[in-house]
């Protein structure tokens, strides 16, 4: 595929067209079987943000921090 | 309170949920240990730790707080608990990803770290996800968002915005998904081939897929849309996302859409977007009444028809109900059908089934037509979900941990009234590693005159489990195996109401 063709296609049509490659946030046990899978993963030692006040967090991802 | 109880707050500190849950069963093994919990203090895992009596109402650990909380026999019992799990809690992080691994603490360093990342996968606890679906699609990252306890408002804004920024938004509460192969949370591995799956359910999706591959047809991709897209209030936003996906990706020659019966708006929209595409579709929406589809549609009744609609022949093809009715150990006897799933959608096909047969049936988890359990339904068939929250509060799903199923199957197993018990096996990535043996371990414990289980594996020969061992498995300890759930639902049927 050419990349003028690539740059036309959104987020979602370059997901499908592959290859997957996954930012994994959560359950780390997913990222493990995506890497057994061949699969590109990186996974986020995330801990709950702003002190565990999900409030706090709501506003804070708005914000874009 | 009998015992020794131990309680101690670690500040700051956070665990995954199955990580926990692994930790919490090896110290509960112990000798001396009565109960042990190790829980992330959140509101709803402080007040199950209140109800057990393993922490005090003056507990002030808050949601990012980890709780340890060991009830055991003595002191010394308790002691030695203590240490094992505070010795596990700090033996995870380090092993994981290799002790000298590099690990992203957030969601724009894991990108600056895999420039090349393009989705999301989100499976941290519900009153977080939203925040961090936000962070990816800003990063300009699909989503699939596993996580389920997210607010209408935050699925639709987050929905919204995905479609202004062209990305996919899988989820809430979406357990399984395959983009080009790939299988992402809960999946199986599938041959690849031209059909592509949208699915509104996950066991749904699962089951589907896996009649398909195992039947010698192929998955382009199995997108994921979350329980809720359907509902007016988010209007098909992801479905209607999915559709304009696969109907223009080259990959996907015909496409089979699984969900519950949308609402009377969002169905017309669907409908509509079908008679606009020139591939062919099929429209599984199960338990709907007839939908008047175009041409290039055909509607499935089941989950069953619904794969064999999308493949142009049968699955499970030469199996035998009477032969494999013979080869179910137990006692033969006329009563109800006891189903204890783990699977949602296939608990609403086993209603379907069983109610169309003229079967009269109550399910926890209800389709249209079918009550509750309650007073007076003492000879109906009976459907439990097992993945409903009031089963999976506190503790995991029964696809990760079957045994939430095994004190009903031991009394149902041994009720006289119970004539075929009906359960479904569903593995996979991120599923139990071995179902089948755990299952067959409590039906060779039960006596010799207990009611015949009837079993179907929702799964494959790639997965890790491999659908045929798990099947040999069960038949070896006389459990009878269908092809898919559908054929499950036919077997038991004819076993209820042998004389």
């Amino acid at each position: 595929m050419g990349e003028a063709q690539d740059e036309a296609m959104t987020g979602a049509q370059r997901l499908l067209s592959g290859p997957v490659a996954v930012v994994n946030v959560g359950l780390e046990g997913f990222a493990a079987e995506l890497r057994q899978n061949g699969v590109e993963a990186i996974h986020v030692d995330w801990t709950p943000p702003a002190g565990g006040d999900p409030k706090m967090a709501a506003i804070l991802s708005k914000l874009g921090v | 309170m009998s015992g020794h109880v131990v309680t101690e707050i670690r500040r700051g500190f956070y665990l995954d949920s199955v990580a926990l849950m692994r930790l919490s069963r090896e110290v509960a093994a112990m000798e001396g240990v009565v109960e042990a919990a190790l829980m992330m203090g959140s509101p709803s895992n402080l007040a199950i730790m209140r109800d057990a009596g393993l922490i005090g109402p003056d507990c002030d650990a808050r949601p990012n707080d980890l709780v340890l909380a060991i009830k055991a026999r003595d002191a010394a019992s308790a002691a030695a608990a203590r240490d094992a799990a505070l010795a596990g809690l700090d033996r995870p992080k380090a092993a994981a990803g290799g002790a000298d691994a590099w690990r992203p603490r957030s969601i724009a360093a894991a990108v600056g770290a895999l420039p090349a990342a393009n989705l999301a996968l989100i499976s941290v606890p519900g009153d977080f996800a939203a925040a961090e679906a936000r962070k990816a699609l800003r990063r300009g990252l699909n989503v699939m968002m596993f996580s389920d306890n997210v607010g209408l408002a935050d699925e639709l804004s987050l929905k919204r915005e995905a479609r202004e920024r062209g990305l996919l938004m899988m989820g809430p509460d979406c357990g399984t998904a395959i983009i080009g192969g790939v299988p992402l949370a809960f999946a199986n591995r599938l041959r690849r081939g031209g059909i592509g799956i949208i699915g509104a359910s996950g066991t749904g999706t699962q089951e589907v897929s896996c009649l398909i591959s195992e039947a010698g047809g192929g998955i382009s991709h199995a997108i994921g849309v979350g329980g809720r897209d359907l509902k007016r209030e988010i209007g098909g936003l992801t479905t209607m996302a999915a559709m304009d996906l696969l109907d223009a990706d080259p990959a996907t020659t015909s496409v089979v859409l699984i969900s519950k019966p949308p609402h009377e708006e969002v169905a017309r929209k669907v409908v509509a977007r079908i008679a606009a595409s020139a591939k062919p579709w099929v429209v599984c929406f199960l338990g709907a009444g007839k939908l008047a589809l175009p041409p290039n549609a055909r509607q499935a009744a089941s989950l069953r028809d619904a794969a064999e609609l999308a493949l142009g022949r049968p699955v499970g093809a030469g199996f035998d109900n009477a032969a494999a009715a013979r080869g179910a150990s137990g006692a033969r006897r006329a009563g109800r059908i006891e189903g204890l799933f783990s699977g949602g959608t296939l608990a609403a096909e086993a209603q379907l089934v069983l109610r169309a047969a003229g079967r009269q049936v109550v399910s926890n988890a209800p389709v249209p037509g079918v009550g509750e359990p309650g007073q007076g339904d003492a000879g109906h068939d009976r459907i439990i979900d097992l993945g409903d929250d009031e089963y999976t509060r506190g503790r995991p799903h029964p696809m990760i941990d079957p045994s939430v199923r095994d004190d009903m199957l031991r009394a149902a197993l041994n009720d006289p009234a119970v004539a075929v018990v009906l359960v479904d096996l569903v593995i996979g990535f991120g599923a139990h590693p071995d179902p089948a043996g755990h299952l067959a371990a409590i039906v060779a414990a039960a006596g010799p005159g207990h009611a015949p289980v009837v079993a179907s594996v929702t799964g494959t020969a790639g997965d890790p489990q491999d659908r045929a061992r798990q099947a040999a498995a069960l038949a070896q300890a006389g459990i009878a195996v269908a092809p898919s759930n559908h054929h499950a639902c036919g077997l038991a049927l004819a076993l209820a109401t042998a004389r």
